[in-house]
Protein backbone atom coordinates (compact mmCIF):
# COMPACT_ATOMS: atom_id res chain seq x y z
CA UNK A 1 0.00 0.00 0.00
CA UNK A 2 1.97 3.26 -1.52
CA UNK A 3 0.40 6.24 0.36
CA UNK A 4 -2.92 7.63 -1.25
CA UNK A 5 -1.49 10.73 -2.76
CA UNK A 6 -3.51 12.24 -6.04
CA UNK A 7 -3.28 14.65 -8.41
CA UNK A 8 -6.12 17.90 -8.34
CA UNK A 9 -7.73 16.31 -10.80
CA UNK A 10 -8.09 12.78 -9.52
CA UNK A 11 -8.56 14.01 -5.56
CA UNK A 12 -11.50 12.65 -4.18
CA UNK A 13 -11.83 15.30 -1.89
CA UNK A 14 -13.50 14.74 1.23
CA UNK A 15 -15.64 11.56 0.07
CA UNK A 16 -14.54 8.14 1.42
CA UNK A 17 -16.61 6.55 -1.12
CA UNK A 18 -15.00 8.82 -3.49
CA UNK A 19 -11.51 7.37 -2.37
CA UNK A 20 -12.53 3.80 -2.40
CA UNK A 21 -13.81 4.44 -6.06
CA UNK A 22 -10.48 5.74 -6.66
CA UNK A 23 -7.86 3.26 -5.52
CA UNK A 24 -10.04 0.42 -6.81
CA UNK A 25 -11.76 -0.54 -3.99
CA UNK A 26 -14.95 -2.68 -4.77
CA UNK A 27 -17.12 -3.09 -1.69
CA UNK A 28 -18.87 0.04 -2.32
CA UNK A 29 -20.01 -0.54 -5.33
CA UNK A 30 -22.85 -1.33 -4.26
CA UNK A 31 -23.90 1.75 -2.89
CA UNK A 32 -22.25 4.33 -6.22
CA UNK A 33 -22.57 3.49 -9.81
CA UNK A 34 -26.35 2.40 -9.70
CA UNK A 35 -26.27 3.72 -13.31
CA UNK A 36 -23.52 1.32 -14.49
CA UNK A 37 -25.67 -1.71 -13.90
CA UNK A 38 -29.28 -1.97 -14.73
CA UNK A 39 -32.07 -3.00 -12.60
CA UNK A 40 -34.07 -5.59 -15.18
CA UNK A 41 -32.98 -8.92 -13.97
CA UNK A 42 -35.37 -11.20 -12.20
CA UNK A 43 -35.57 -10.75 -8.45
CA UNK A 44 -32.85 -12.51 -6.69
CA UNK A 45 -34.75 -12.57 -3.59
CA UNK A 46 -38.48 -13.11 -2.95
CA UNK A 47 -40.67 -13.84 0.07
CA UNK A 48 -40.83 -17.57 -0.75
CA UNK A 49 -36.94 -17.42 -1.23
CA UNK A 50 -34.71 -15.72 1.16
CA UNK A 51 -31.06 -15.77 0.64
CA UNK A 52 -30.10 -13.44 3.13
CA UNK A 53 -31.56 -12.53 6.90
CA UNK A 54 -33.71 -9.46 7.41
CA UNK A 55 -33.67 -7.07 9.88
CA UNK A 56 -36.89 -5.86 10.96
CA UNK A 57 -38.78 -3.26 13.51
CA UNK A 58 -37.09 0.15 14.49
CA UNK A 59 -38.46 3.53 15.72
CA UNK A 60 -37.05 6.75 16.57
CA UNK A 61 -39.16 9.36 18.81
CA UNK A 62 -37.78 12.63 19.62
CA UNK A 63 -37.74 14.24 23.18
CA UNK A 64 -36.82 17.60 24.69
CA UNK A 65 -32.98 17.11 24.82
CA UNK A 66 -33.03 15.18 21.57
CA UNK A 67 -33.98 12.02 20.03
CA UNK A 68 -33.95 8.26 21.44
CA UNK A 69 -33.85 5.05 18.52
CA UNK A 70 -34.25 1.83 19.46
CA UNK A 71 -34.90 -1.54 17.58
CA UNK A 72 -35.28 -5.45 18.32
CA UNK A 73 -32.75 -7.97 18.14
CA UNK A 74 -34.49 -10.56 15.41
CA UNK A 75 -33.22 -11.76 12.11
CA UNK A 76 -35.54 -13.70 10.18
CA UNK A 77 -35.02 -15.57 7.07
CA UNK A 78 -38.55 -16.59 5.17
CA UNK A 79 -40.47 -17.97 8.55
CA UNK A 80 -36.91 -19.13 10.95
CA UNK A 81 -35.18 -17.02 13.03
CA UNK A 82 -31.63 -16.34 11.77
CA UNK A 83 -30.44 -14.37 14.60
CA UNK A 84 -31.79 -13.88 18.22
CA UNK A 85 -28.94 -10.77 19.11
CA UNK A 86 -28.85 -8.74 16.04
CA UNK A 87 -27.80 -5.25 16.56
CA UNK A 88 -29.68 -2.51 13.92
CA UNK A 89 -29.18 0.91 16.07
CA UNK A 90 -25.74 1.84 15.83
CA UNK A 91 -23.77 5.33 16.12
CA UNK A 92 -23.17 6.91 12.90
CA UNK A 93 -20.89 9.77 14.20
CA UNK A 94 -20.51 11.11 17.73
CA UNK A 95 -23.80 13.09 17.25
CA UNK A 96 -25.96 11.05 15.28
CA UNK A 97 -27.24 7.54 14.59
CA UNK A 98 -28.60 5.12 12.26
CA UNK A 99 -30.84 2.20 12.71
CA UNK A 100 -31.77 -0.55 9.68
CA UNK A 101 -34.24 -2.61 8.48
CA UNK A 102 -33.99 -4.79 5.32
CA UNK A 103 -31.33 -7.11 4.08
CA UNK A 104 -28.91 -7.56 6.76
CA UNK A 105 -25.69 -7.90 5.70
CA UNK A 106 -25.97 -5.74 2.79
CA UNK A 107 -27.84 -3.13 5.42
CA UNK A 108 -24.91 -3.83 7.96
CA UNK A 109 -21.98 -2.87 5.30
CA UNK A 110 -23.84 0.28 4.53
CA UNK A 111 -23.65 1.15 8.51
CA UNK A 112 -20.15 0.96 8.33
CA UNK A 113 -19.22 2.41 4.90
CA UNK A 114 -21.57 5.55 6.31
CA UNK A 115 -19.99 5.55 9.34
CA UNK A 116 -16.64 6.18 7.85
CA UNK A 117 -17.85 8.76 4.85
CA UNK A 118 -18.78 10.89 8.28
CA UNK A 119 -15.47 10.31 9.81
CA UNK A 120 -13.27 10.22 6.78
CA UNK A 121 -15.21 14.08 5.66
CA UNK A 122 -15.06 15.43 9.30
CA UNK A 123 -10.86 14.67 9.30
CA UNK A 124 -10.08 15.31 6.01
CA UNK A 125 -12.10 18.74 5.74
CA UNK A 126 -11.54 19.60 10.01
CA UNK A 127 -15.48 20.44 10.29
CA UNK A 128 -18.07 17.67 10.51
CA UNK A 129 -20.61 17.84 8.40
CA UNK A 130 -24.32 19.37 8.93
CA UNK A 131 -26.91 16.96 10.21
CA UNK A 132 -28.73 17.34 6.72
CA UNK A 133 -25.16 16.81 4.92
CA UNK A 134 -25.16 13.68 6.59
CA UNK A 135 -28.83 12.91 6.13
CA UNK A 136 -28.24 13.63 2.23
CA UNK A 137 -25.31 11.17 2.66
CA UNK A 138 -27.43 8.44 3.31
CA UNK A 139 -30.17 9.29 0.46
CA UNK A 140 -27.35 8.99 -1.86
CA UNK A 141 -26.21 5.63 -0.58
CA UNK A 142 -29.60 4.70 -0.79
CA UNK A 143 -30.08 5.93 -3.98
CA UNK A 144 -27.16 3.98 -5.35
CA UNK A 145 -28.43 0.61 -3.80
CA UNK A 146 -31.70 0.94 -6.10
CA UNK A 147 -30.81 -1.36 -8.56
CA UNK A 148 -29.97 -4.22 -5.68
CA UNK A 149 -33.26 -3.08 -3.38
CA UNK A 150 -35.63 -4.16 -7.03
CA UNK A 151 -34.37 -7.40 -6.79
CA UNK A 152 -35.19 -7.68 -3.25
CA UNK A 153 -32.50 -6.89 -0.87
CA UNK A 154 -33.71 -3.49 0.53
CA UNK A 155 -32.27 -2.04 2.96
CA UNK A 156 -34.58 0.88 4.77
CA UNK A 157 -32.93 2.79 7.41
CA UNK A 158 -33.96 5.73 10.00
CA UNK A 159 -31.36 8.24 10.64
CA UNK A 160 -31.33 10.48 13.79
CA UNK A 161 -28.89 13.26 14.88
CA UNK A 162 -29.08 16.11 17.37
CA UNK A 163 -28.45 19.40 15.10
CA UNK A 164 -26.24 21.63 17.18
CA UNK A 165 -27.44 25.00 15.03
CA UNK A 166 -31.24 24.16 15.39
CA UNK A 167 -30.44 23.00 19.54
CA UNK A 168 -32.84 20.12 19.01
CA UNK A 169 -33.19 16.28 18.20
CA UNK A 170 -34.39 15.36 14.32
CA UNK A 171 -35.46 12.48 12.31
CA UNK A 172 -35.16 11.46 8.76
CA UNK A 173 -37.20 8.20 7.69
CA UNK A 174 -36.03 6.81 4.36
CA UNK A 175 -37.70 4.91 1.17
CA UNK A 176 -35.60 2.04 -0.74
CA UNK A 177 -35.24 5.08 -3.68
CA UNK A 178 -33.33 7.61 -1.45
CA UNK A 179 -36.27 9.32 -0.80
CA UNK A 180 -35.83 11.29 2.27
CA UNK A 181 -38.34 12.72 4.67
CA UNK A 182 -37.77 14.48 7.89
CA UNK A 183 -40.49 13.53 10.48
CA UNK A 184 -41.26 15.62 13.50
CA UNK A 185 -42.19 13.80 16.19
CA UNK A 186 -41.19 10.00 15.14
CA UNK A 187 -40.14 7.69 12.96
CA UNK A 188 -40.91 3.62 12.15
CA UNK A 189 -39.26 1.51 10.19
CA UNK A 190 -39.38 -2.48 9.55
CA UNK A 191 -41.77 -4.89 9.57
CA UNK A 192 -43.38 -4.32 13.16
CA UNK A 193 -43.60 -0.79 11.88
CA UNK A 194 -47.55 -0.22 12.28
CA UNK A 195 -47.95 -1.34 14.85
CA UNK A 196 -45.08 0.32 16.57
CA UNK A 197 -46.27 3.28 15.22
CA UNK A 198 -49.26 2.96 16.88
CA UNK A 199 -47.92 2.96 20.51
CA UNK A 200 -45.82 5.55 19.38
CA UNK A 201 -48.28 7.58 18.08
CA UNK A 202 -50.86 7.11 21.24
CA UNK A 203 -48.31 7.50 23.81
CA UNK A 204 -45.96 10.47 22.17
CA UNK A 205 -46.35 13.91 24.44
CA UNK A 206 -44.80 17.26 23.04
CA UNK A 207 -41.72 17.88 24.86
CA UNK A 208 -41.71 14.73 26.55
CA UNK A 209 -38.56 13.58 28.71
CA UNK A 210 -35.61 11.28 27.78
CA UNK A 211 -37.12 8.82 30.37
CA UNK A 212 -40.48 8.64 28.96
CA UNK A 213 -39.48 8.59 25.55
CA UNK A 214 -37.44 5.65 25.96
CA UNK A 215 -40.50 3.88 27.51
CA UNK A 216 -42.27 4.63 24.82
CA UNK A 217 -39.96 3.17 22.47
CA UNK A 218 -39.74 0.25 25.13
CA UNK A 219 -43.71 -0.23 24.85
CA UNK A 220 -43.39 0.27 21.46
CA UNK A 221 -41.15 -2.65 20.35
CA UNK A 222 -43.02 -5.23 22.84
CA UNK A 223 -46.47 -4.46 20.97
CA UNK A 224 -44.72 -5.10 17.41
CA UNK A 225 -43.28 -8.05 18.57
CA UNK A 226 -46.81 -9.02 19.83
CA UNK A 227 -48.50 -8.20 16.84
CA UNK A 228 -45.34 -9.64 14.25
CA UNK A 229 -43.27 -12.58 14.27
CA UNK A 230 -40.44 -11.64 12.34
CA UNK A 231 -40.10 -8.98 15.58
CA UNK A 232 -38.03 -10.51 18.55
CA UNK A 233 -39.48 -9.56 21.80
CA UNK A 234 -37.72 -9.14 24.92
CA UNK A 235 -36.01 -12.26 26.23
CA UNK A 236 -35.40 -12.67 29.94
CA UNK A 237 -34.35 -15.89 29.82
CA UNK A 238 -31.21 -15.00 27.38
CA UNK A 239 -30.92 -11.88 28.77
CA UNK A 240 -32.30 -10.24 25.61
CA UNK A 241 -33.33 -7.15 25.49
CA UNK A 242 -33.78 -4.32 22.44
CA UNK A 243 -30.94 -1.99 21.88
CA UNK A 244 -31.96 1.63 22.79
CA UNK A 245 -29.82 4.54 22.27
CA UNK A 246 -30.30 8.17 23.39
CA UNK A 247 -28.77 11.16 21.36
CA UNK A 248 -28.18 14.46 22.68
CA UNK A 249 -25.77 17.37 23.00
CA UNK A 250 -23.77 15.36 24.95
CA UNK A 251 -23.95 12.82 21.74
CA UNK A 252 -24.71 9.10 21.37
CA UNK A 253 -25.59 6.73 24.07
CA UNK A 254 -26.56 3.16 24.21
CA UNK A 255 -28.16 2.64 27.37
CA UNK A 256 -26.72 -0.36 28.88
CA UNK A 257 -29.33 -4.04 28.99
CA UNK A 258 -29.90 -3.86 32.70
CA UNK A 259 -31.58 -0.44 32.52
CA UNK A 260 -33.82 -1.82 29.03
CA UNK A 261 -34.43 -4.89 31.31
CA UNK A 262 -35.74 -2.83 34.54
CA UNK A 263 -37.74 -0.89 32.13
CA UNK A 264 -39.40 -4.03 30.54
CA UNK A 265 -40.12 -5.62 33.89
CA UNK A 266 -42.00 -2.02 34.66
CA UNK A 267 -43.94 -2.21 31.79
CA UNK A 268 -44.94 -5.89 31.98
CA UNK A 269 -45.71 -5.30 35.24
CA UNK A 270 -48.65 -2.47 34.31
CA UNK A 271 -49.46 -4.49 31.76
CA UNK A 272 -49.92 -7.52 33.81
CA UNK A 273 -52.10 -5.15 36.20
CA UNK A 274 -54.01 -3.73 33.84
CA UNK A 275 -54.95 -6.82 32.33
CA UNK A 276 -56.04 -8.21 35.94
CA UNK A 277 -57.88 -5.11 36.67
CA UNK A 278 -59.94 -5.45 33.31
CA UNK A 279 -60.41 -9.21 34.24
CA UNK A 280 -62.01 -8.19 37.32
CA UNK A 281 -64.02 -5.87 36.30
CA UNK A 282 -65.42 -7.79 33.58
CA UNK B 1 27.93 21.14 -28.10
CA UNK B 2 27.68 22.80 -24.38
CA UNK B 3 28.13 20.17 -21.77
CA UNK B 4 25.98 20.21 -18.34
CA UNK B 5 27.89 21.07 -15.40
CA UNK B 6 29.00 18.61 -13.50
CA UNK B 7 27.76 18.64 -9.32
CA UNK B 8 28.96 16.15 -6.89
CA UNK B 9 26.39 14.18 -5.22
CA UNK B 10 27.23 15.08 -1.84
CA UNK B 11 27.42 18.93 -3.42
CA UNK B 12 23.96 18.36 -4.83
CA UNK B 13 22.50 16.58 -1.28
CA UNK B 14 23.99 18.91 0.49
CA UNK B 15 21.87 22.13 -1.27
CA UNK B 16 19.26 20.08 -1.48
CA UNK B 17 19.00 19.62 2.29
CA UNK B 18 20.26 23.10 2.59
CA UNK B 19 17.24 24.38 1.38
CA UNK B 20 14.91 22.39 2.56
CA UNK B 21 16.82 23.30 6.12
CA UNK B 22 16.70 27.08 5.45
CA UNK B 23 12.88 26.70 4.76
CA UNK B 24 11.18 24.80 8.07
CA UNK B 25 13.65 27.68 10.24
CA UNK B 26 12.00 30.18 8.96
CA UNK B 27 8.38 28.48 10.41
CA UNK B 28 7.43 28.21 13.89
CA UNK B 29 7.97 24.63 16.25
CA UNK B 30 5.59 22.67 17.47
CA UNK B 31 6.64 20.41 20.04
CA UNK B 32 5.09 16.25 20.82
CA UNK B 33 5.07 14.70 24.24
CA UNK B 34 4.28 11.58 26.18
CA UNK B 35 2.41 11.88 29.42
CA UNK B 36 0.70 10.19 32.18
CA UNK B 37 -2.68 9.89 29.96
CA UNK B 38 -1.18 9.55 26.56
CA UNK B 39 0.36 12.06 23.78
CA UNK B 40 0.07 15.72 23.47
CA UNK B 41 0.61 17.69 20.69
CA UNK B 42 1.61 21.34 21.06
CA UNK B 43 2.29 23.87 17.74
CA UNK B 44 2.69 27.48 18.02
CA UNK B 45 -0.09 28.60 15.65
CA UNK B 46 -1.58 32.01 14.97
CA UNK B 47 -3.94 30.77 12.60
CA UNK B 48 -7.15 29.45 14.04
CA UNK B 49 -8.52 27.78 10.41
CA UNK B 50 -5.14 26.24 8.71
CA UNK B 51 -4.11 23.68 11.09
CA UNK B 52 -0.89 21.96 11.71
CA UNK B 53 -2.45 19.46 14.20
CA UNK B 54 -4.59 17.27 12.95
CA UNK B 55 -6.52 13.53 13.95
CA UNK B 56 -5.40 10.59 11.78
CA UNK B 57 -6.90 7.86 13.24
CA UNK B 58 -8.51 6.57 16.59
CA UNK B 59 -4.93 6.83 17.86
CA UNK B 60 -2.96 8.41 15.99
CA UNK B 61 -2.24 12.28 15.99
CA UNK B 62 -0.22 14.90 13.36
CA UNK B 63 1.77 17.80 13.19
CA UNK B 64 3.65 19.30 10.26
CA UNK B 65 5.49 22.34 10.10
CA UNK B 66 7.02 24.17 7.30
CA UNK B 67 5.18 24.43 3.87
CA UNK B 68 1.43 24.48 4.72
CA UNK B 69 0.60 23.01 1.29
CA UNK B 70 3.21 20.76 1.30
CA UNK B 71 1.95 19.17 4.65
CA UNK B 72 -1.16 19.25 4.54
CA UNK B 73 -1.08 16.88 1.22
CA UNK B 74 0.81 14.64 3.14
CA UNK B 75 -1.58 14.63 6.33
CA UNK B 76 -4.61 14.06 3.79
CA UNK B 77 -2.66 11.08 2.47
CA UNK B 78 -2.20 9.91 6.03
CA UNK B 79 -5.86 10.20 6.70
CA UNK B 80 -6.86 8.44 3.79
CA UNK B 81 -4.39 5.47 4.35
CA UNK B 82 -5.53 4.85 7.22
CA UNK B 83 -9.22 4.82 6.74
CA UNK B 84 -8.66 2.43 4.06
CA UNK B 85 -6.76 -0.03 5.44
CA UNK B 86 -8.85 0.50 8.55
CA UNK B 87 -11.88 -0.35 6.06
CA UNK B 88 -10.25 -3.25 4.57
CA UNK B 89 -9.11 -4.67 7.65
CA UNK B 90 -10.05 -3.90 11.11
CA UNK B 91 -9.40 -0.66 13.07
CA UNK B 92 -6.78 -2.68 15.19
CA UNK B 93 -4.63 -3.02 12.23
CA UNK B 94 -4.00 0.53 11.66
CA UNK B 95 -0.66 1.89 13.66
CA UNK B 96 1.97 4.77 13.30
CA UNK B 97 4.72 2.77 12.72
CA UNK B 98 3.06 1.57 9.02
CA UNK B 99 2.01 5.31 8.43
CA UNK B 100 5.51 6.91 9.63
CA UNK B 101 7.61 4.31 6.68
CA UNK B 102 4.81 5.20 4.23
CA UNK B 103 5.98 9.24 5.07
CA UNK B 104 9.39 8.56 5.54
CA UNK B 105 9.38 6.61 1.97
CA UNK B 106 7.16 9.70 0.70
CA UNK B 107 9.76 12.12 1.84
CA UNK B 108 12.72 10.15 0.87
CA UNK B 109 11.54 9.79 -2.50
CA UNK B 110 10.82 13.73 -3.20
CA UNK B 111 14.10 14.20 -1.92
CA UNK B 112 15.73 11.76 -4.13
CA UNK B 113 14.32 12.29 -7.25
CA UNK B 114 12.27 15.89 -7.53
CA UNK B 115 14.06 18.95 -8.01
CA UNK B 116 12.70 20.41 -5.35
CA UNK B 117 12.23 18.63 -2.09
CA UNK B 118 9.34 19.19 0.60
CA UNK B 119 10.33 21.83 3.18
CA UNK B 120 8.50 20.28 5.71
CA UNK B 121 9.04 18.18 9.19
CA UNK B 122 6.38 16.27 10.83
CA UNK B 123 5.51 14.34 14.13
CA UNK B 124 3.42 11.39 13.95
CA UNK B 125 2.23 10.51 17.45
CA UNK B 126 0.35 7.12 18.57
CA UNK B 127 -1.03 6.50 22.08
CA UNK B 128 -0.34 3.03 23.03
CA UNK B 129 -3.56 0.31 24.94
CA UNK B 130 -0.81 1.26 27.87
CA UNK B 131 1.19 4.07 28.77
CA UNK B 132 4.69 1.92 27.51
CA UNK B 133 2.78 1.80 23.81
CA UNK B 134 2.95 5.50 23.65
CA UNK B 135 5.37 6.57 21.21
CA UNK B 136 6.45 9.53 18.64
CA UNK B 137 8.01 9.08 15.24
CA UNK B 138 9.88 12.49 14.15
CA UNK B 139 10.25 12.32 10.23
CA UNK B 140 12.88 14.77 8.78
CA UNK B 141 12.42 16.40 5.18
CA UNK B 142 15.06 13.62 3.40
CA UNK B 143 12.99 10.64 4.83
CA UNK B 144 14.57 10.13 7.91
CA UNK B 145 12.67 8.85 10.85
CA UNK B 146 13.44 8.66 14.28
CA UNK B 147 10.88 7.05 16.95
CA UNK B 148 11.12 8.73 20.49
CA UNK B 149 9.36 7.15 23.70
CA UNK B 150 9.82 11.38 25.10
CA UNK B 151 9.36 14.08 23.31
CA UNK B 152 10.72 15.54 19.70
CA UNK B 153 10.77 19.24 18.31
CA UNK B 154 10.57 20.13 14.72
CA UNK B 155 10.85 23.63 13.43
CA UNK B 156 12.55 26.88 14.05
CA UNK B 157 15.13 27.00 16.71
CA UNK B 158 14.56 23.22 17.48
CA UNK B 159 17.45 22.83 18.79
CA UNK B 160 17.40 25.65 22.28
CA UNK B 161 13.68 24.83 22.49
CA UNK B 162 14.59 21.00 22.77
CA UNK B 163 17.00 22.09 25.50
CA UNK B 164 14.85 23.64 27.22
CA UNK B 165 12.29 21.04 27.09
CA UNK B 166 15.09 18.56 27.75
CA UNK B 167 14.36 20.54 31.29
CA UNK B 168 10.73 20.71 31.73
CA UNK B 169 9.63 17.42 30.28
CA UNK B 170 8.22 14.89 32.30
CA UNK B 171 6.99 11.27 31.94
CA UNK B 172 4.36 11.21 34.46
CA UNK B 173 3.02 15.11 34.56
CA UNK B 174 -0.53 15.67 33.89
CA UNK B 175 -2.25 17.44 30.88
CA UNK B 176 -1.88 20.90 32.97
CA UNK B 177 1.53 19.99 33.79
CA UNK B 178 2.89 18.79 29.83
CA UNK B 179 0.91 21.86 28.80
CA UNK B 180 3.10 24.13 30.67
CA UNK B 181 5.92 22.23 30.16
CA UNK B 182 5.68 22.52 26.59
CA UNK B 183 4.55 26.36 26.46
CA UNK B 184 7.08 27.06 28.01
CA UNK B 185 10.08 25.73 26.14
CA UNK B 186 8.21 26.88 22.58
CA UNK B 187 8.34 30.37 24.38
CA UNK B 188 11.67 30.46 25.36
CA UNK B 189 12.55 33.23 28.53
CA UNK B 190 11.91 36.37 26.58
CA UNK B 191 8.60 35.74 25.40
CA UNK B 192 5.01 34.44 26.40
CA UNK B 193 2.69 32.79 24.25
CA UNK B 194 -1.53 33.11 24.89
CA UNK B 195 -3.86 30.45 23.55
CA UNK B 196 -4.38 32.15 20.51
CA UNK B 197 -0.81 31.53 19.62
CA UNK B 198 -0.98 27.99 20.11
CA UNK B 199 -2.94 25.29 18.53
CA UNK B 200 -2.93 22.17 21.42
CA UNK B 201 -4.46 19.10 21.17
CA UNK B 202 -3.87 15.35 23.16
CA UNK B 203 -4.36 11.88 22.21
CA UNK B 204 -5.91 10.53 25.67
CA UNK B 205 -6.49 7.19 27.55
CA UNK B 206 -9.43 8.41 28.72
CA UNK B 207 -10.82 9.75 25.22
CA UNK B 208 -12.67 6.29 23.93
CA UNK B 209 -12.47 5.48 20.72
CA UNK B 210 -11.36 8.72 18.77
CA UNK B 211 -8.85 9.46 21.30
CA UNK B 212 -7.99 12.99 19.79
CA UNK B 213 -9.50 16.06 21.11
CA UNK B 214 -8.56 19.56 20.73
CA UNK B 215 -7.95 21.65 23.60
CA UNK B 216 -8.72 25.15 22.99
CA UNK B 217 -10.81 28.33 23.53
CA UNK B 218 -11.73 28.55 27.56
CA UNK B 219 -10.22 25.39 28.29
CA UNK B 220 -6.69 26.15 26.73
CA UNK B 221 -6.82 29.39 28.54
CA UNK B 222 -7.41 27.59 32.02
CA UNK B 223 -4.44 25.25 31.70
CA UNK B 224 -2.33 28.35 30.89
CA UNK B 225 -3.16 30.81 33.91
Amino acid sequence: MALPLFRPQDDPGPSFIGLLDQVGMGPAEAFVWADKRRADGLPIESPERQLAPHATTLVAVRHRDGVVMAGDRRATSGNLISHRTIEKVFPADRHSGVAISGTAGIAMEMVRLFQMQLEHYEKVEGKALSLDGKANQLSQMLRGHLPLAMQGLGVVPIFAGYDHRQEAGRLFQYDVTGGRYEERDHAATGSGMLHASTVVKLRYREEMSVDDAVDVVVEALFQAADEDSATGGPDPIRGIYPVVATITDEGFQRLGDDLVAERTATLLASLGASTAAGGASS
Amino acid sequence: MSMPMYVSPEQLMKDKADFARKGIARGRAAIGCTFADGVLLCAENPSNTLRKVSEIYDRIGFVGVGRYNEFDSLRKGGVRHADLKGYAYSREDVDARSLANLYAETLGGYFTHEPKPLEIEMLVGEMGEEPDGDQLFHLLYDGTVMDMRTFAVIGGEAETIRARMEEAWSREADLTGSVAAAVAALAGPDRSLVADDLEVAVLARSNGRRAFRRVEGDELMGLLS
